[in-house]
């Protein structure tokens, strides 16, 4: 399995999601380099955190035009692996690759907290690991993490069962207090229609190993890696 | 002779210019005395403190770069170094809350990457007027923290804030950064070897923050408002592209060295750099410098404090490949000049010479003020038999819980992005901040301390307990201090009894570092922290302090941990209610001296600790200080979700009942530990000769002394929660 972690400037999740791939998966590991649109034989590609080109203007709206971006949408339309985390799921919003789009913290505030999510998917490649209706405990770490989306396209995304990720409490309940920025529906993270492109705010890749609070981000990694395992077999 | 108006501009007197006019054997032009004036303002040439910063220690077998460089260095093990370094931003922060905070933290992220490190800890110690008035100042500064932090992409981990009216002005905003880099990759930024070229890289330059260091070296009055276009904006983008291209130089052995420009921008930075080589000077030419803007002048070039810049020196006929790095990172990069052994800083505009000074006059030229020094009237003194006894323990808990000064930093520092890095394995909120060090056992732990109110009715114990309470606070996590950074913050030192405070501050630093044998590697001071005469700020010196754990599956925190283990107190208790945050809530007043400091059964109750710590007897560990003993365990309860029921408290005469509950009595820490382990750390304590004495045992939803206070959880922890919402 080959992890494809792209950097561009201003991104700093880029080593985080490379020691885990690398250090506590011990999977295959390869930066890619927003100029390059050679995506280098990877077989899932993760947008990590951080503030691409300084998000000015708008999260992720420079991001989007990077050369390595292109490369991306024709993976991704191949049926590629694509992983947007933090900033990377807001990139991903912004290269229409997924609906919708992060808007400020309805603090006002930038939030760094644990948080805990429903996972409402395992049937796919980023969360076959976790058992269905799992509550993880995963921290997000950020300023414009409220999922906004039209009425129309809240619904779909509901119908169709995209909605992967839940802000909820320990015990599992999606409450208004339980959701940190203000996302509609709780949303934590939406996968696309054919379910090889996630989005999703909070930092699994900061919960790998117990001495730094948690290690449930690591069943995503390993679901992951278990996918291309079973490809195989397969 | 100059007119007395454009000294003041620059920030001279007729007596500096005397000697600037003596030395160089003729008047110097415009551009040279704007540069004089920056490098000669107190920020710059430390020419109030200088002398008695002498005094401070500043060697000790870990220390691989004591003061003098852009950060101090310390060696940790396994080969690697922590470099280090705090630095205030008040004046800045003061007029523009926002950006001062921010560019603080930029600068001295700056400090640490010129050393060659890659940053891995920010921490603050902040200091405002009391909320809701210092809402603004409150708001900018941590917001601004963030702004930059988050951006970067560097681990906002750790810091303290207080509040008092004397800050209602003058607000303080110190920023400490923390890095790594292997012992053998520690770079000095000496410009070594003639022909060598000097390159500017990052941000092109503008007229922002000409005067920037002058600035901070006078009293803030009416006029400060104008001087916003001295406070410079901050890009934490490009900061973090020069920090990536700054750590891939090491991938050529091209580089012969890296230095910020902060205060003083292009004038400071290379004279800085060639000073430090005896006889080196330095060309440049102000016509190849990158700039924002049209219409500059050589002057403003020179002086301009624009952010997010460094100078490189590359050795001669190879700077191409480090152009090359630079492209890579978009960064625009352009050579300005070169390395010479003339010993003088040349300036040229194109061919026209428009500066030409002597290397050491810039540095070092400045003449030392000699001040008088004059202690003020004692404070008011406490008489503990006229004061009320306590009334009710609890209630007095729920308002010292409740007080700006003592409740949650949880509404801060979830502001902040304190995990990135994957290596905060304690994380704030606690005692000292840990991060592992990756691919070592190895965890450094990191804190900032002060109590200004103790420094201001004693500067010299003051400063002595600010060292302490650090050294408390690394211990707590299982960690040896190692090393401190300081950052002195006082008022007008021409006012004699400033200036006894600075001698005493100092005193007091350096006798405590000595005992607890912890060196100051780097530092900074900050003076002229008053308006217009008026509300100067208490002495106020910021300890910033390195420790090392050798296994960090050893650490510690302060929350309990597992129900049934006992609680204990560690350490003597006195009747210590001088100057005591208990005195201030409850009685509302700020009187008596601070607790007495006995330095050497300081470092015995650590070594205790650590001893424990390290043979696994401890569950948790938490200093005990502002608020004492009771809100101590209270914090214990509520950063470990856990009660603890104790019988009544009884101290023996003549220990006071609020003494020993908001006492605040040095040298204790406040620790659970299972039952079985009780036997060996009992034996421990006395090899030690440290009094260890039980209070109850961890379980249930509520703190509780038998008879004297029953208060549950959620109780506590809303007053704690809520203390900054006002």
């Amino acid at each position: 399995m080959k992890f494809g972690v792209v950097v561009f400037p201003g991104t700093w999740s880029d080593r985080d999601c490379g020691w885990v791939i690398d250090q506590v998966l011990g999977a295959q590991l390869q930066y890619l380099w927003h100029k390059d649109a050679d995506l280098k034989g990877c077989d899932c590609v993760i947008l990590p955190g951080g503030f691409a080109y300084g998000d000015y203007l708008r999260t992720g709206a420079i991001a989007r035009f990077a050369p390595v971006m292109e490369a991306i949408g024709e993976f991704a339309d191949r049926g590629g692996l694509v992983w947007g985390i933090c900033n990377g799921f807001q990139i991903l919003c912004e290269a229409g690759l997924l609906p919708g789009a992060l808007i400020r913290n309805s603090s006002l505030e930038f939030r760094c907290e644990w948080t805990h999510l429903m996972v409402e998917r395992t049937d796919l490649a980023f969360t076959s690991a976790c058992v269905e209706r799992e509550v993880i405990r995963v921290p997000i770490s950020h300023g414009e993490g409220s999922y906004f989306a039209e009425p129309a396209v809240l619904s779909r995304l509901e119908q169709s069962g995209q909605v992967v990720f839940r802000y909820c409490d320990a015990d599992g309940r999606v409450v208004p207090s339980a959701n940190p920025n203000g996302s509609l529906h709780n949303i934590a993270g939406i996968v696309n229609k054919r379910g090889n492109v996630l989005g999703m705010m909070p930092h699994p890749e900061r919960c790998a190993e117990p001495e730094l609070g948690g290690d449930d981000g690591l069943k995503l990694f390993r679901s992951v890696a278990g996918t291309a395992l079973r490809l195989l077999v397969s | 002779m100059v007119d007395s108006r454009r000294l003041r501009e620059v920030a001279l007197v007729p007596e500096e210019y005397r000697v600037i006019v003596e030395k160089l054997r003729r008047a110097p032009n415009s551009v040279e005395l704007g540069m004089l004036g920056v490098l000669w303002s107190e920020h710059c040439s430390y020419k109030s403190s200088k002398a008695l910063l002498r005094r401070l220690p500043s060697s000790g077998s870990a220390v691989l770069q004591g003061p003098g460089e852009n950060a101090g260095a310390v060696e940790i093990g396994q080969g690697w170094a922590a470099v280090f370094k705090i630095e205030s931003h008040n004046h800045p922060s003061a007029i523009e809350p926002y950006q001062g905070a921010a560019t603080g933290v930029g600068g001295i992220i700056r400090d640490v990457i010129a050393m060659g490190a890659r940053p891995i800890a920010l921490l603050d110690s902040l200091r405002f007027g009391p909320l809701p008035a210092s809402r603004h100042h409150f708001d900018g500064v941590v917001a601004g923290i963030g702004g930059y932090g988050n951006c970067i992409g560097i681990p906002t981990v750790g810091g303290e804030v207080y509040f008092d009216d004397c800050y209602a002005q003058n607000p303080l905003v110190n920023a400490m950064c923390v890095g790594l880099v292997r012992v053998d990759r520690l770079m000095r930024a000496r410009a070594e070897g003639t022909g060598n070229s000097l390159v500017l890289v990052g941000a092109d330059t503008g007229r922002d923050g000409i005067h920037g260091a002058s600035f901070a070296s006078v009293e803030l009055d009416e006029s400060s408002a104008e001087r916003r276009p001295a406070v410079q904006v901050g890009n934490p983008f490009m900061e973090k592209c020069l920090l990536e291209a700054c750590m891939d130089l090491a991938h050529t052995d091209a580089v012969v060295a890296v230095q910020d420009l902060g205060a003083a921008g292009l004038t400071s930075s290379v004279a800085e750099c060639a000073g430090r080589v005896p006889g080196a000077g330095a060309r440049i030419d102000v016509s190849l410098v990158p700039r924002r803007e049209r219409g500059m002048t050589p002057y403003d070039v020179m002086l301009s404090e624009s952010q997010e810049r460094m100078l490189v020196v590359v050795q001669r006929g190879r700077e191409a490949e480090v152009e090359r790095i630079f492209k890579t990172w978009d960064l625009t990069s352009a050579v300005i000049g070169d390395v010479t052994d003339d010993g003088h800083l040349t300036v040229f505009d194109r061919t026209e010479v428009v500066a030409r000074l002597p290397i050491d006059l810039l540095t070092d030229g400045a003449p030392l003020r000699r001040l008088a020094a004059m202690s003020p009237e004692p404070p008011p003194s406490l008489h503990l038999d006229s004061l009320a006894p306590l009334v009710d323990a609890g209630q007095s808990l729920i308002r010292l819980l409740a007080s700006p000064n003592l409740c949650s930093r949880r509404p801060i520092f979830r502001r902040y992005d304190h995990m990135v890095g994957d290596s905060t394995v304690v994380a704030p909120g606690g005692d000292a901040a840990l991060l592992r060090i990756k691919g070592t056992r190895l965890g450094l732990a990191l804190t900032t301390d002060c109590n200004a109110r103790y420094c201001h009715l004693d500067p010299n114990l003051g400063a002595q307990h600010a060292v302490a309470e650090a050294a408390r606070n690394i211990v707590a996590t299982g960690a040896r201090p190692l090393a401190v950074t300081d950052c002195l913050n006082l008022a007008n030192p021409d006012r004699p009894e400033v200036y006894w405070e600075l001698e005493e501050t100092i005193a007091g630093l350096a006798h405590a570092c000595r005992a607890l044998e912890v060196p100051i590697v780097s530092g900074n001071v900050s003076l002229y922290n008053d308006s217009s005469g008026l509300s100067a700020i208490h002495p106020t010196p910021v300890v910033g302090m390195v420790g090392v754990i050798d296994d960090y599956a050893s650490r510690l925190e302060a929350g309990l941990k597992n129900e049934g283990d006992f609680v204990l107190l560690v350490g003597s208790t006195h009747n210590d209610l001088g100057g005591s945050e208990y005195l201030k809530v409850e009685h509302g007043t700020v009187a008596g001296r601070p607790p007495a400091l006995d330095l050497a059964g300081e470092a015995a109750v650590n070594r205790l600790i650590l001893a424990a710590a390290k043979n696994r007897l401890l569950r948790s560990a938490h200093d005990c200080s502002d608020g004492g003993m009771l809100v101590a365990l209270a914090e214990c309860c509520l950063l470990g979700g856990l009660g603890v029921r104790c019988p009544a408290l009884r101290p023996e005469a003549p220990l006071r009942l609020d003494a020993a509950f908001f006492g605040e009595s040095p040298g204790r820490f406040i620790v659970s530990a299972p039952s079985r382990a009780m036997p060996e750390l009992q034996t421990l304590a006395r090899r030690h000769h440290v009094e260890i004495s039980l209070l109850g045992m961890a379980g249930g939803e509520t703190l509780e002394f038998e008879g004297q206070l029953r208060l549950s959880l959620a109780e506590m922890r809303q007053a704690w929660e809520s203390g900054l919402l006002i």
